[in-house]
């Protein structure tokens, strides 16, 4: 995949609290929106097995993975400690509700 | 402008307020404290195995000097504060420094209690308290010689133990008949002295010192009865006595122990005292368990959140020697109104001793088996009527060594290879190797580090186990009321009587109005929140499905690869030809690659894409099937077995009594998923004796049966009662199940918690009491009057469509 900006549709389209996954040849994006409407995008893979982080709780900017209960932070990728893994983030653009991924 | 805290006392107690306070509230403080002794903060319970050469001293390091510099922290080790000035809120040293502060935290400890006698001063005289009196025993062991002991208690023994190991001769001293007479009874002190003495300990029991023999050092020993004998060293282990003297001096009200409230605050309100050196209730405290609850409510309230109290603690006492498997906990000196339980077997080197009163564990004493301690100190803080237990109490939780572990005697036996938690494949040896490297103290952070117990729960008392012998102690808040989930400090059964009593009806709104330390929660509270809301308002909750699982967000099974498994209900589990052809055709249409009988009577297509799970649902539904709700904390299946209709024993219309109770129940959301089961005769095929209700039909009537468990634990049903009727029976399925709905803990199911609240409870509220059974009966249908919509049904028709369908496709 070549670096590029997708155009993902509006902020209402992705539940408060929840998630919603872009489909790439390269496997699924997770697109989370929080409670307070930020947005993050992670690979839809949980480091510890690779369980779909999308279909998790989400609480605060944390989502809890729904195979095993690892914690993982939004906003950095990274599992909450005690557990050790990361994945890989993307950043999303919000221009007045409409949502920009990017990747590279 | 941040405040100045100072802390007096670089031990276990005042370092663990620290870290509880930096978790709270990082940056209210900077933080000064100073230290006796020139080491870091170092866990002073393994000072026995650095003295047994078990373990290095650096080993026991909790904090390093990194941690108080990465945490801008000014340690002054090595420093004794000598004088508190209250009225203009300084502290001074032994060599002159000053230090202001707006709140002080006195956590001195205590001191080795030296009773006046004659040469206590001598050099080769020394208390066990600290690192350097480690260090002086191990220079007097490099000599040899004879070390005696004075004290036979839990710090003697692990004294006299390391110093034989370390190659001393050592003699321990004891005033009475029994040793750690405190925490065993005759009985056991006698079976410990056999143990040490084979392993090489003289004692002299019932002796009094009267002087400590020598010039310029110690040379031996007089005791009262006129006998002496020789000493290179001598330990002095006759009790501690709480640190006061500096507090004392600064005028702040001191009786035993630096008198603290429940917020661990002294007589001046600036200043705070928390570990062994407080005295609160009137009790002091000598192990880290209470402390550490200490620590937690004293931080709380220096980080300005003024919510927790502390009211005291029970301890429960481990002897650290290797080979010894030693547990107390409690008070086990039956009286009178007392009655004892006694298991006493001399070639297994077992003894357990349970004393009970009114039904209720007093105390425990475990000898040789101390699997079950922590399960006993948990009955036992938790005041559980232990009426319905009484056979086995003795013989240990009875379901804790399944997998074919129940074997092993003892934990201590048990190699590091063996596997303790069979969910996540966790050694013994991975487990106390994380325990030491990562110091941890709590059940809590040994699940969080290893996993080990984290998933189903039942090696819980073997990991529980290997953390005592490895510390010393499960040091978990000791409290029996356990907080919900780490967003609150509320338990599970307040959170419910807030929920009605102040009228809460959302999740937002509770949060709020309970304080949440979170936004919006956890993957833990929020679906806990969800179900007890929609408990206590089944008519105008609006659930939330965000704080489902997956699988109760999507009405399916996740499974491992990322597809789902769907279930249709199959009423009672009698089917037809054609149901079974739709079955087959759709199965055909969505190309499911597996399909299997599951044990409930049902069948699961596997292996279906989350898109198609919609149009499947349609194309059942056309079929005239409902979602069967296997995915669900929910009724499951109603097992029934061929009964009257079709079998040559059966006594009653089985069949169609499963079918009715299912008609009646599907859609019921409960604390943890509910099986039902109806058997046509005592034969049982249907099982019933292990579902959550079971009938066994008779020729007389229907036998009631309650809280059986097929799972990872198993257990039988407990009988309930015997009915006559069909009506009856339903009257009784409907309000067990709405009783159960209205008490058990989310995610407990009716096995646990009819252990919990004891079966006489549930007899009480539902057979002997025909109005709240009829009650518990009305409340249960009309709860059920809204829960039966078919969700399949819902999703199928467009109802929350974003859950299947992605939200952008990238081509490649
Ligand atoms: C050998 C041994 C084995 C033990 N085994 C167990 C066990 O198995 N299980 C269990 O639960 N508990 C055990 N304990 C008890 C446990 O270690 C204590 O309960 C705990 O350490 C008490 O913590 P604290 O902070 O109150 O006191 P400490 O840890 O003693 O800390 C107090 C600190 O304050 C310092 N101090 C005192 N006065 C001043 C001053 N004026 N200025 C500066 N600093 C000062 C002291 O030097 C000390 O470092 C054991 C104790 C010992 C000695
Ligand atoms: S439980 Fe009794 S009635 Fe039912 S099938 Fe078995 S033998 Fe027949
Ligand atoms: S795959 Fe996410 S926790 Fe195991």
């Amino acid at each position: 995949m070549t670096a590029s900006r997708i155009a993902l549709g509006h902020l209402n389209d992705i539940p408060r609290q929840g998630a919603r996954i872009v489909q790439t040849p390269t496997g699924e994006i997770a697109v989370f929106r929080t409670l307070d409407d930020q947005i993050f995008a992670l690979d839809n893979r949980c480091p510890h097995k690779g369980g779909p982080l999308a279909q998790g709780i989400v609480h605060g900017t944390q989502v809890t993975c729904p195979l095993h209960g690892w914690v993982i932070n939004l906003d950095s990728g990274n599992a909450a400690t005690p557990d050790e893994g990361c994945v890989n983030r993307y950043t999303v653009d919000n221009e007045g509700g409409l949502l920009y991924l990017n990747i590279y | 402008m941040t405040m100045r805290l100072v802390v007096i006392g670089n031990g276990m107690a005042g370092i663990r307020t620290v870290e509880e306070l930096l978790n709270m509230s990082p940056d209210t403080y900077d933080i000064t404290v100073f230290g006796n002794e020139p080491q870091p903060n170092y866990n002073r319970i393994l000072l026995s195995p650095v003295l047994s050469a078990e373990m290095s001293f650096d080993e026991t390091i909790l904090n390093s000097f990194d941690w108080y510099r990465q945490h801008n922290i000014t340690l002054h080790a090595g420093h004794a504060v000598t004088h508190i000035d209250r009225v203009k809120r300084f502290v001074s040293t032994d060599d002159g420094m000053q230090t202001p502060y707006d709140r002080l935290l006195i956590a001195t400890g205590s001191n080795p209690f030296m009773p006046p006698i004659p040469g206590i001063d001598l050099p080769g005289v020394i208390g066990y308290r600290s690192i350097a009196d480690v260090q002086t025993m191990l220079a007097a062991a490099q000599t040899g010689g004879h070390a005696v002991v004075i004290g036979g208690g839990l710090l003697g023994l692990e004294a006299a133990y390391g110093l034989s190991l370390r190659g001393m001769q050592v003699t321990v001293v004891h005033l009475s008949d029994c040793l750690m007479e405190r925490q065993l009874d005759k009985t056991g002190g006698d079976m410990l002295r056999k143990a040490l003495i084979k392993r090489g300990l003289t004692f002299l029991m019932a002796h009094q010192t009267e002087a400590i023999l020598g010039t310029g050092h110690v040379t031996g020993l007089r005791f009262k009865n006129g006998t002496e004998i020789a000493a290179s060293l001598v330990v002095m282990a006759a009790g501690i006595r709480p640190n006061i003297a500096l507090a004392k001096s600064a005028g702040i009200h001191c009786e035993r122990g630096i008198v603290v409230n429940d917020t661990l605050q002294t007589f001046d309100p600036r200043i705070y005292a928390v570990g062994e050196c407080v005295q609160h209730r009137n009790q002091t405290y000598g192990l880290v368990a209470p402390l550490f609850e200490q620590a937690k409510v004293a931080a709380n309230h220096l980080a300005q959140y003024g919510r927790m109290r502390y009211e005291g603690s029970q301890t429960s006492t481990k002897l650290k020697v290797t080979g010894i498997d030693l547990f107390s906990a409690g008070d086990f000196h039956a009286t009178d109104d007392d009655e004892e339980l006694l298991l006493q077997d001399a070639t297994r080197g077992i003894y357990k001793k349970l004393v009970l009163r009114d039904n209720k564990l007093r105390g425990a004493i475990l000898y040789g088996d101390t699997m079950d301690g922590s399960w006993y100190f948990q009955l036992l803080r938790d005041g559980t009527d232990i009426s319905d237990m009484r056979e086995h109490l003795l013989f240990g939780q009875a379901h804790l060594g399944d997998a074919g572990r129940s074997g092993a005697a003892s934990i201590l036996n048990l190699p590091d290879s063996a596997e303790i938690c069979g969910c996540n494949g966790i050694k013994k040896g991975h487990i106390i190797k994380t325990i030491l490297e990562k110091k941890l103290f709590t059940l809590e952070e040994v699940r969080a580090h290893t996993k080990a117990s984290s998933s189903c729960g039942s090696c819980t008392g073997l990991v529980e186990a290997i953390l005592a012998s490895t510390v010393g102690g499960d040091y978990s808040t000791q409290s029996s009321k356990k907080p919900l989930c780490p967003c609150t400090e509320l338990s599970h059964d307040e959170v419910r009587n807030a929920i009605t009593q102040l009228s809460l009806h959302s999740i937002p709104q509770l949060m709020q109005t309970l304080e949440w330390k979170t936004t919006d929660g956890c993957a833990k509270c929020r679906p806990a929140l969800n179900y007890y809301l929609l408990a206590a308002w089944p008519d105008s909750y609006q659930d939330d499905s965000r704080s489902r699982f997956i699988n109760e967000r999507v009405h399916a099974n996740i499974q491992k690869d990322g597809t789902y498994s769907v279930v249709p209900r199959i009423w009672g589990g009698v089917t037809s030809a054609k149901e079974l052809r739709s079955i087959a055709d759709v199965a055909d249409k969505y190309a499911v690659p597996t399909i299997k009988i599951t044990g409930g009577q049902r069948i699961d297509l596997l292996g279906v894409a989350k898109a198609d799970l919609p149009a499947m649902w349609h194309d059942l539904a056309d079929a005239g099937f409902v979602s069967g709700h296997a995915y669900g904390k929910a009724l499951r299946t109603v097992k029934t077995c061929v009964g009257s209709e079709w079998c040559r024993f059966g006594t009653q219309d089985s069949t169609a009594l499963g079918i009715r109770l299912e008609k009646m129940t599907w859609g019921s959301w409960t604390p943890h998923k509910f099986k039902l089961a109806v058997s046509g005769c005592p034969r049982n095929c249907a099982e019933s004796t292990i579902k959550d209700f079971g009938i066994v039909c008779v020729d007389s009537g229907y036998e009631i049966h309650v809280g059986g468990n097929g799972g990872i634990k198993v257990r039988v049903t407990d009988f309930l009662c015997k009915v006559g009727t069909e009506e009856e029976v339903i009257e009784y399925c409907g309000a067990f199940m709405q009783m159960y709905r209205e008490e058990a803990h989310y995610l407990e199911r009716s096995a646990p918690w009819i252990e919990r609240v004891g079966l006489s409870h549930i007899k009480q509220h539902i057979v002997d009491d025909a109005n709240n059974r009829s009650a518990l009966f009305a409340r249960f249908l009309q709860s059920q009057a809204n829960a039966q919509t078919d969700p399949w049904q819902e999703h199928a028709n467009g109802k929350e469509a974003f859950e299947y369908k992605p939200l952008a496709t990238i081509e490649g």
